[in-house]
């Protein structure tokens, strides 16, 4: 398939289309509506299922029915939204079903804006509900990206009968640029639906989903069981990119529209004679630790910048357990730190370090 | 329970354990009316023959273990959303009958809105909404159901509706919103009214598999332990105070329903 110009919003939708999904259950919010808009007319003209919900409460609770039928399943949301839909987060995390939640962040707390802030990178990777468990975490730096990760989000989700959300910023909701959309997946059919779903008790026991368990020692079994499975992601499902690490001494770590702005500072480091390298998380959780830990030990230094007041910075300080000085840049309330503020804090680090 | 006595040839069967009930025995109180419910329930999902194409959708509430009686799929919502995950479930499983099972916190309280929408959209669900006036599970408090005056835990000195707002008949509401087909409010307060409920129960999963719209049947219930009265007293106290506040009866028939009554 050819390239074609789509705004991320849209794209986002149209790649869960063709990644099969069934069912679509949302509530306006900028800076996704658009996710919901696309999917209002597409989802119904192939005879799949689009609902406007009352709140983010129901949308996401209409999910987790959903998701508990067999069907692959979505929602998308920004940072207010997603705040309300945490309980249910965890009810699906502890049942162990499938679940793609798109989330593009805006600017916080509270109402804040609705310009692209990474502000809720604690909330999606550290604390996405109550109780102990990680969804899995994709962030996206581009279109074409944020495209092949909602594909993804949808196979990780049913791989390992989990939520998988798409991390992304408002601008990368909002923009436009050629990419190419995965071909048209078959729909599963009901007879296809997973033998744990609930599909009516038909020649076989009753199946029960649930997330209670009163007896402690039944429901540590059950934990040990989601962390198994959590170690189990760690190892396998591990993503990032790097630019110019091989000779890299300078390294910055950065995720999403503020990783994509860090390309540039990286080559515009180079042009001045800075060895600067860039390495940007796909996966945000699973965190790429260990090669983070790797590369901290060919560095002079790490400058992490973020859309927030330092988030992601702290994992970064956990892979590299001292190995060199962490430094962290930047910027909040919905703005994008640009090449001119980011390379003087390179230099800084490279002036520090020297 | 596991054994089926066989029957004589001169004898007809003409009472059994439900096969929609599982054989276990249940967690409520001695005197509670959810296990009445339950097999209400369940006769009716036999009689209907749809057991092995039903989901149950279990609260937050004294009835949260509902799965462990009801021998078919079943699902346990959060706190007032099981209308939500009905409507999951329903809207990509068109062929299953789903019902929801809730207490009035459960219902009325936290998930107002839920079923409020659930209802409007004329979901193909089936409600059965038991109405305790209090809340069961965390050991009596005031619920959105509890009586003007009613002592509970967090109404010490009765409920105060000056403060505390009016008991919400959740019947009428629901009855007035057009996507609703057929709401009724019965009670399990002695033999009649179980035998009107039970009818009722029917009616209303007649009317999800004829397609007709939101169905929802409230049950004026009892709480002996957290209201303090023996169970018998219960029932007594539910008939003299719950009953005048909440008339029994059917808030909504939709012509469609009617049509399938006569038939
Ligand atoms: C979000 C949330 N809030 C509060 C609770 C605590 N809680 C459990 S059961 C219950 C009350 C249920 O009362 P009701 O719906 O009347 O059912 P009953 O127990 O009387 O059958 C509450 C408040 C919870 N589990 N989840």
């Amino acid at each position: 398939m050819a390239k074609e110009l789509w705004e991320g919003n849209a794209a986002i939708a149209e790649a869960a289309v063709r990644a099969g999904v069934e069912a679509f259950f949302g509530y306006p919010i900028t800076p996704q509506t658009e996710i919901l808009e696309h999917l209002s007319h597409r989802l119904p003209e192939l005879g799949r299922v689009f609902l406007q919900a009352e709140s983010e409460v129901a949308s996401i609770n209409m999910v987790y029915g959903a998701a508990c039928a067999g069907a692959r399943v979505m929602t998308s949301s920004s940072s207010p939204g997603i705040s309300l839909m945490q309980e249910g987060f965890s009810y699906i995390a502890c049942s162990e079903v499938p679940a793609v939640i798109i989330n593009v962040m805006r600017g916080g707390p509270g109402l804040g804006n609705v310009a692209p802030s990474q502000g809720d990178y604690f909330q999606a990777v550290k604390m996405a509900g109550h109780g102990d468990f990680h969804p899995i975490v994709l962030a996206p730096g581009n279109i074409q990206e944020a495209i092949d990760l909602t594909v993804l989000a949808f196979d990780l989700a049913d791989k390992y009968r989990t939520i998988a959300m798409v991390l992304a910023d408002g601008s990368l909701g909002q923009m436009m640029e050629p990419a190419e959309m995965p071909p048209m997946r078959p729909v599963r059919k009901p007879e296809e639906r997973p033998a744990w779903a609930l599909t009516g008790a038909k020649g076989r026991k009753p199946n029960i989903i649930t997330s209670l368990y009163l007896v402690e020692e039944e429901l540590e079994k059950v934990n040990l069981r989601l962390q198994a499975k959590l170690r189990e992601i760690a190892a396998n499902e591990v993503r990032w990119k790097e630019y110019s690490t091989e000779d890299a001494e300078l390294l910055i770590v950065a995720f999403g529209t503020v990783g994509r702005v860090c390309q540039t500072v990286v080559r515009e480091a180079r042009e001045k004679g800075l060895k600067a390298g860039l390495l940007r998380p796909i996966t945000v959780w699973p965190f790429p630790s260990a090669r983070i830990a790797e590369l901290a030990r060919q560095v002079r230094g790490i400058l992490v910048v973020e859309m927030n007041a330092g988030q992601m910075v702290e994992d970064v300080r956990l892979a590299v357990e001292g190995r060199c000085p962490v430094r962290f840049y930047g910027r909040m309330g919905g703005i994008i730190p640009l090449p001119d503020e980011i390379l003087p804090k390179l230099e800084e680090l490279h002036q520090e370090t020297r | 329970m596991d054994t089926i006595l066989e029957v004589p040839p001169d004898m007809e069967l003409v009472y059994a354990y439900p096969e929609s009930l599982t054989p276990k025995v249940t967690h409520y109180c001695p005197g509670c009316t959810h296990g009445v419910i339950h097999r209400l329930i369940a006769e009716v999902i036999d009689e209907l023959g749809v057991r092995e194409r039903t989901i149950g959708v279990a609260p937050v509430g004294c009835a949260v273990l509902a799965y462990e009686y009801f021998n078919m799929d079943f699902c346990e919502a959060a706190h007032g959303r099981a209308p939500a995950m009905a409507t999951g479930i329903k809207r990509v499983s068109p062929d299953k009958v789903v019902f929801t099972y809730q207490g009035d916190g459960d219902l009325a309280a936290i998930g107002t809105s839920e079923i409020i929408h659930t209802a409007n959209r004329g979901e193909l669900i089936t409600t059965i909404f038991v109405n305790n006036a209090i809340y069961g599970m965390t050991g009596g408090q005031m619920a959105p159901t509890t009586l003007p005056g009613q002592v509970t835990t967090s109404s010490p000195r009765g409920r105060d509706v000056e403060t505390a707002g009016w008991p919400m008949k959740m019947a009428e509401l629901i009855g007035m919103l057009p996507g609703a087909a057929y709401v009724t409010r019965q009670s399990v307060l002695d033999v009649p009214s179980i035998r009107r409920t039970r009818k009722a129960i029917k009616l209303a999963f007649q009317v999800q598999l004829a397609g007709l719209g939101f169905s929802m049947v409230e049950i004026i219930s009892t709480c002996n332990t957290n209201w303090g009265l023996s169970p018998l007293d219960a029932l007594e106290w539910a008939k003299q105070n719950m009953v005048p506040y909440y008339p029994l009866g059917d808030t909504k028939v939709a012509d469609s329903v009617r049509a399938l009554m006569e038939r």
